[in-house]
């Protein structure tokens, strides 16, 4: 049981992430304030090494460290994907700091320092590993959300998000210690049997199913457990909330679908219901509330909750079969391609919120968009793809990301979901397109025309070019996405 | 007779911990998390976890508590709430702890804690300090680690968020 070079081995992008953060800390002071673009250069590098090493893990699967942490395909695409997501928002940020003069070179070691709570998430194959990877995550957003300090809204958010966070946590923690008295041990395998034996309806594993449940929804921001997400949103810096909505979003998903279906896959009748119920809730709500924001961030925020909720019609998809039908896999493999659509369309909506400037401020308000493609046609041309994208509309990435999702739906015998989120995306076509009309038909105001301008630099420019090329090249040939996310589906016992 | 110690426990447990969010003098509630803590690592003592206990209350009750203390003293509450005239009290239960401590350093003879080998969790041979030592630095050392760097991002965020002259060409 004593921990061997294997072990080691196994999780050396964990290690390799971690080292660079922790040399990060110590290089910062020693670094002149002219150079401190360098540290996030490094940070980069420490990704591309991670990508490396991490594709490697994307066709065998190893136990390591007693069991705790599995490396599998499944594990190996998320963490691709948080790999992208962070050095875009890496790339993001070098500009943005400055802008908002907040550059320290700390926030670098904090987002690494995230992705590794992240990546334990995804690969923890059990319990407290996750619990313990989550933590890691959240401690470190909850700090980057209040890196503007000398702002009330900043703090604010930094201090709901502590608060709600801790909160859930404890929820969290007290399904987990409910399990820990059912089947002996937090390792996933050991719960599934335990929870297996018992079966379904058993009073026990019902709460500490609904335990867990609220705390992943909050995790995901689900409605009703959302409650936090506009004001967090809102009030950390841009490049934050991007980060948050979602590299957070998709860590949480990964870990919130194997421990349901690894973990409980034997009772399913225990909790697809539940899952459903908040699915259209989340669906219905974010949409519904999204139509009155006029705080670009703000709408952004519950337009991240309608589409977890989309999301979540793969989980009740791949509840409503045995763990064994290819129809599960399904539901699993159409989550990890509708969140890794999402992460280009949402991060490049955010890089031009974060990149557009009032003043000293950003233009995160409708307002400011008044007639932006008057004056920088090249932003709002890009705002206009995202928002078709997040609309859902052809040829766009975010189309293939709802279509496979309503049809792994129409698969399982569940039309009628499929229609419900199909007229809920109507509805949201709405709200995204009335951004893109601001942009396009309305005339902006002198001052307007006056203040805003665009902090465009290389880095930023590399950020849009990539979230423009996703959410184009996926809707056009989403095949290769396609084949791997069902190549690296969880593997279903 | 077990459960009769058991239901003693939980009960004051869940007591002091609706008095913690319940009462309106936070120095009261700090108090009665205290007592809630002694009780918990009562439960732990019930359990044969008698390391757990002693971590329990060294922990908790020594360094967080005294942590929290410190803070709601410094954050100034209302004045009228603030702790009465109890000097004699105080100078008097802190003689006998004294005494009681100086006590038992100076006479004690045998060890203080029970026997490793009566402790024996679930047949264990080694003693409870020994196998949660080992389970932590074997099995569990991956969580463990991690736990570690939980604290490194917790730290490094304080410094981030409260040092003076960071960021302050700005507010």
């Amino acid at each position: 049981m004593i921990p061997s070079l294997i072990d080691l081995g196994a999780i050396l992008p964990e290690l390799v992430i971690v080292g660079a953060a922790c040399l990060l800390l110590v290089l910062d002071p020693i670094t002149p304030t002219s150079k401190k673009d360098l540290l996030a250069w490094m940070s980069l590098g420490a990704l591309l090494v991670c990508v490396v090493l991490t594709i490697g893990d994307l066709h065998h699967r190893v136990l390591a460290f007693s069991d705790l942490v599995v490396i599998d395909p499944y594990a190996a695409f998320w963490k691709l994907l948080l790999y992208l997501i962070s050095g875009l928002t890496i790339l993001l940020s070098m500009t943005y700091l400055k802008e908002e003069k907040i550059d320290l070179a700390e926030y670098y070691g904090f987002i690494l320092l995230s992705l590794a709570g992240m990546m334990i998430m995804v690969s923890g194959a059990d319990l407290l590993t996750i619990y313990l990877g989550i933590e890691l995550m959240s401690i470190a957003l909850y700090i980057m959300a209040g890196f503007k300090r000398f702002e009330a809204k900043s703090i604010e958010s930094s201090a709901k998000y502590f608060i709600l966070g801790s909160f859930s946590s404890g929820i969290l923690l007290y399904g987990i210690s409910l399990l820990y008295g059912v089947s002996g041990s937090t390792k996933l395998t050991d719960i599934a049997q335990a929870v297996n034996a018992r079966g379904f309806d058993d009073p026990l594993v019902l709460i500490a199913t609904m335990l867990l449940i609220v705390g992943f929804g909050f995790k995901v921001s689900a409605v009703p457990f959302h409650m936090w997400t506009p004001d967090v949103y809102q009030g950390a810096p841009t490049s934050v909330t991007a980060f948050m909505a979602v590299a957070s979003k998709a860590a949480s998903f990964a870990a919130f679908l194997r421990v349901l279906l690894e973990g409980f896959g034997g009772v399913k009748p225990n909790w697809q219901g539940l899952i459903l119920l908040i699915c259209l809730v989340t669906i219905v709500l974010g949409n519904l509330v999204a139509i009155v924001q006029t705080n670009l961030k703000r709408m952004l925020a519950y337009s991240s909750i309608a589409h977890a909720g989309y999301a979540l019609i793969g989980v009740v998809v791949a509840g409503s079969v045995d763990n064994g039908d290819p129809i599960a896999s399904r539901g699993v493999s159409s989550i990890m391609l509708y969140l890794a659509i999402y992460s280009f369309m949402t991060m490049g909506a955010f890089a031009i919120i974060g990149i557009l400037r009032r003043g000293g401020l950003e233009g995160e308000e409708l307002d400011d968009f008044t007639g932006l493609a008057k004056r920088h046609k090249g932003a709002a041309f890009l705002m206009m793809v995202f928002m078709v994208s997040l609309a859902g509309i052809p040829p766009t990435a975010g189309f293939m990301g709802k279509f496979y999702l309503f049809m792994a739906a129409v698969n399982a015998g569940m039309a009628w979901l499929a229609i419900i989120g199909l007229i809920f995306a109507a509805i949201s076509a709405f709200y995204y397109l009335r951004v893109v009309m601001v942009m396009y038909m309305r005339e902006p105001s002198a001052t307007q025309e006056h203040d805003t301008r665009l902090a465009f630099s290389p880095t930023t420019s590399v950020v849009l070019a990539c979230a423009l090329a996703g959410v184009v090249f996926l809707g056009i040939f989403p095949g290769p996405l396609v084949s791997v996310t069902t190549s690296a589906v969880l593997a279903l016992p | 007779m077990d459960s009769l110690i058991f239901f003693y426990f939980a009960g004051i447990i869940l007591v002091t911990a609706t008095l913690v969010v319940a009462l309106r003098n936070p120095i009261y509630s700090a108090l009665s998390l205290l007592v809630m803590f002694f009780h918990v690592a009562g439960l732990y003592v019930t359990l044969h976890a008698e390391f757990l206990a002693a971590i329990q209350i060294i922990v908790y009750a020594g360094a967080i508590l005294v942590l929290y203390l410190f803070v709601v003293m410094l954050l100034n509450v209302k004045r009228e709430e603030r702790i009465h005239r109890q000097s004699l009290v105080a100078v008097l239960l802190g003689a006998t702890l004294l005494t009681e401590a100086a006590l038992l350093v100076f006479q004690s003879k045998g060890p203080v804690f029970p026997d490793a080998t009566s402790s024996g969790s679930a047949g264990e041979v080694t003693g409870n300090t020994e196998s949660i030592g080992q389970v932590l630095y074997s099995t569990y050392l991956f969580p463990f680690e991690v736990a570690s760097l939980i604290l490194l991002v917790a730290m490094v965020g304080a410094v981030i968020l409260s040092k003076k002259g960071l960021l302050d060409q700005k507010s």
